[in-house]
């Protein structure tokens, strides 16, 4: 399993009901239900990963974050999980309210955006940033809405969640020594990595 | 009246219920007998049984020789030992609906008043929640509380939804395939077409043609070529026949010109052979009346409040028959109730017939949904 699947999976707590968004081929479900006997479910926009994901008896549904979230009842989830996918939503601040609307808790991974390496990129060719995780022309990424970590908890405060736990992690997933400062974590991780409840 | 020089008579297994079957049109069958064929073998603690559901011309021989047609079950690739459906290890059911023409009460079956004469066009209107009822009566009659998985498609999956909503307990997995939570007017209108086809045939004599030793065939042939055009896309239909035209003495308006007629024909006399008329109208009724919304106060997520059923809603690409938004909107449905649903849409240019068809990716899908199912269910 990936590295930032397994940090994810230690902050939800055994047993309980998760709903994972752009959950691919459903490795995270998967892991919750048999290790920490979760009740977890899918939502996935690519068929083809849906069609795996089913075929391997995971709860998965072909659906979009930007309309599907909507169609839940308010509370169905303790944790709602979006990993590396917030900043490929058309509506990122929607689908953030929704998740905290039908989950207690919010867990979300996105790539960090205001990396050295991109900030130096940009700053010594003034062309858009291609790194590993980057790595798409502008054109055609669809990486619409990337986001710094201190942008991500910029529209925490001002939409009033509580960061209950957060972290920075390099682009293998590996948490990055960074979690006491936002301002190096900003500079120096890859990901950003947090857990959310409503204030 | 004895109607075998019009029907081949085949002995059905079958199982009577005489205290008969309340139906929603307010009307009672004194009796009820429900046809239907298992697979497999009952487990010790019965919790191991698969109902299929049948689709508007289908039947309970969903895997093996029909004996009507001498052709494979219907739906064979899917059911049998080491299928997806397996019936070294599931217990399947399939039971003809009610309505039917295969020895489940219908049209065919003897009029309760005039137990001499079949019902004919008296049969009283019944519904998919009536055929759904009359499977219940089979199933509580086999000693099954709980089902592990009820499976069907296109009309068979309105009939999966039906279960779902009216006997949630007794439903352990519901896989509607190609389905549709209500039949939409299009697909009414098509339906009426082949109503008014078989009416307009001069052998229907008021739906008693049994009495004129005569069947409906060239009416009921039309109403299956129209079906049947709704069953395929249009690509499907490009791929196979294009505008090839068949070697033909002399061109004529009417007569086969293009290989697709001749298809068309053949589908219309195939199926007239192997079904009645009065059935036809009987079922395609029931499907229009379909609307499970409709029931709990025009609200679909109603119907599933508090679902402990776990679904598979599979679609496939090219059906404008039941398009995939039908059942994209049942899955939101069950959202709304935070059901446990998996949805799948398999791409593919059969239509709506693909679920009858060699379609791998919906044995795959419908292998893995069960072997999921059968861990959570402690069947592995």
């Amino acid at each position: 399993m990936r590295v930032d699947l397994a940090l994810i999976a230690g902050m939800i707590a055994p047993g309980s009901r998760v709903l994972d968004i752009g959950c691919s081929d459903g490795t995270l479900i998967d892991y919750l239900f048999r290790q920490q006997k979760c009740d977890a479910r899918g939502l996935e926009l690519d068929m083809a990963a849906v069609t795996q994901a089913v075929t391997h008896g995971l709860p998965v549904m072909q659906g979009d974050a930007d309309t599907d979230l909507a169609t839940y009842p308010d509370g169905a989830f303790d944790y709602v999980v979006l990993s590396r996918t917030l900043q490929a939503v058309e509506k990122p601040r929607e689908v953030l309210r929704q998740m905290l609307r039908i989950g207690t808790h919010a867990i979300v991974s996105f790539p960090n955006f205001g990396h050295w390496r991109l900030r130096l990129q940009l700053l010594l060719t003034g062309r858009m940033p291609m790194t590993k995780t980057w790595h798409r022309m502008w054109f055609e990424t669809p990486n619409i809405h990337p986001c710094t970590i201190r942008d991500f908890f910029a529209l925490c405060a001002t939409d009033g969640y509580k960061v209950e736990e957060w972290l920075a992690a390099d682009d293998e997933g590996a948490r990055a020594p960074w979690r006491r400062s936002p301002s190096l974590a900003n500079v120096f991780g890859e990901q950003g990595l947090f857990l959310l409840r409503k204030a | 009246m004895d109607q075998s020089g019009i029907f081949p008579e085949t002995e059905h297994q079958a199982v009577i219920f005489d205290d008969g079957l309340a139906l929603d049109c307010g009307r009672r069958l004194r009796t009820l007998t429900v046809a239907y064929r298992t697979y497999g073998r009952l487990n010790d603690a019965r919790s191991n049984a698969v109902l299929i559901c049948h689709a508007l011309t289908g039947d309970q021989y969903v895997a093996e020789e029909n004996p009507v047609t001498g052709k494979p079950g219907w739906w064979d690739r899917l059911v049998g030992p080491g299928k997806p459906v397996d019936t070294g290890r599931f217990f399947v059911i399939c039971a003809n609906v009610l309505g039917g023409c295969m020895g489940s009460t219908g049209p065919r079956s003897p009029h309760d008043d005039r137990p001499d004469q079949p019902w004919g066009t008296e049969f009283p209107t019944v519904t998919i929640n009536d055929m759904v009822r009359a499977q219940k009566r089979l199933v509580d009659h086999l000693g099954i509380d709980k089902l592990f998985a009820v499976i069907g498609g296109s009309m068979g999956g309105m009939q999966v939804l039906a279960w779902a909503a009216m006997y949630p307990n007794a439903v352990f997995a519901a896989v509607p395939i190609a389905a549709a939570a209500y039949h939409s007017a299009q697909n009414i209108a098509f339906h009426e077409i082949g109503r008014q086809a078989i009416a307009a045939d001069p052998c229907f004599h008021g739906g008693r043609y049994w009495s004129e030793g005569v069947k409906p065939e060239r009416g009921l042939a039309v109403a299956r070529m129209t079906a049947h055009i709704t069953y395929v896309s249009e690509a499907a239909l490009t791929r196979k026949f294009g505008r090839k035209i068949q070697d033909a003495a002399e061109l004529s308006s009417l007569g086969d010109r293009f290989e697709v007629e001749s298809y068309l024909n053949y589908q219309g006399s195939s199926f007239v052979r192997r079904f009645d008329a009065n059935s036809y109208l009987t079922i395609t009724r029931a499907m229009d009346l379909f609307d499970i919304a409709a029931d709990h106060d025009g609200q679909l997520a109603k119907a599933f409040a508090g679902t402990r059923t776990r679904f598979l809603l599979v679609s496939f690409s090219s059906d404008w028959l039941f398009p995939t938004a039908q059942s994209r909107a049942i899955a939101r449905a069950l959202n709304q109730v935070a059901a446990n649903v998996s949805f799948v849409e398999i791409i593919s240019d059969k239509g709506h017939d693909a679920f009858l068809l060699d379609e791998p990716d919906l044995f795959r899908v419908l292998s893995g949904f069960i072997a999921g199912c059968a861990e959570h269910a402690g069947l592995a």
